[in-house]
């Protein structure tokens, strides 16, 4: 069966990322499949190659990139909430006239039609948020 | 349908709007901080034992245990599940509702 991820909150201030990675790892392990991951509001935040955590700590989009490195899952941050909150790609960020892009490359950048089309390609959509 | 709910009542009234709006039959599955609504005792599992029998109810057994909640604490007519019981709830109901 294949599923269809949505994520509305960023890492390690609400569980919503944890809980949907969580959930992730078990539809593989459960012999199904994660078609696709979009990340919607401040779930772009998921998405930031910059993130420094302790190294003690989980590392919450580190995690994302393996999973999806691991099962070939299509990865897309909304572009509108990208944009608003300075999650940049190359692309982004030399439009908007930044100096810095931050997208980690695993990560495309989508409208929320990518996320519709997801629904419709999978069998199952599941939102995280909070 | 299976519908999860991930907060408590004393932050957002989303187990009400759930228990009230879910149709009988549903799978209501608690998860993140709504796990605390299983406990016996709370105002959610008040409202969660009047609503047994119409619905069937989980809750996710790792974040009951990040919590420091034994199976022992909470009401009866409540399932464990692990996130393979998670995932295997959302292949067995054709819907996954999230109350945010």
């Amino acid at each position: 069966m294949k599923f269809n991820i949505l994520i509305n909150e960023g890492p390690y201030t609400h569980q919503a990322s944890d809980t949907a990675f969580q959930f992730a790892s078990a539809v593989f392990e459960s012999g199904h499949e994660v078609v696709r991951v979009f990340f919607y509001h401040d779930g772009v935040h998921n998405a930031t190659r910059l993130g420094a955590p302790p190294v003690d700590d989980r590392n919450v989009i580190a995690r994302w990139v393996k999973l999806a490195e691991d099962y070939n899952i299509d990865m897309a941050v909304c572009v509108a909430a990208s944009l608003r909150r300075g999650v940049l790609s190359d692309e982004s960020a030399s439009q908007s006239g930044r100096a810095i892009a931050n997208l980690d490359q695993h990560f495309k950048v989508a409208g929320f039609g990518h996320f519709i089309e997801g629904a419709i390609i999978a069998d199952r959509t599941v939102v995280f948020g909070d | 349908m299976l519908h999860t709910v991930n907060k408590t009542l004393t932050e957002k009234p989303s187990l009400l709007s759930c228990l009230r709006l879910a149709g009988a039959g549903s799978d209501i599955l608690l998860i993140e901080d709504a796990v605390y609504s299983a406990i016996r005792g709370s105002t959610g599992a008040r409202l969660l034992e009047q609503s047994r029998g119409k619905h069937q109810l989980f809750a996710l057994g790792p974040d009951l245990e990040c919590r420091g909640v034994k199976a022992a604490q909470l009401i009866d007519g409540i399932e464990v599940v692990d996130y393979a019981g998670f995932v295997a709830l959302a292949v067995k109901n054709d819907t996954v509702h999230a109350w945010l």
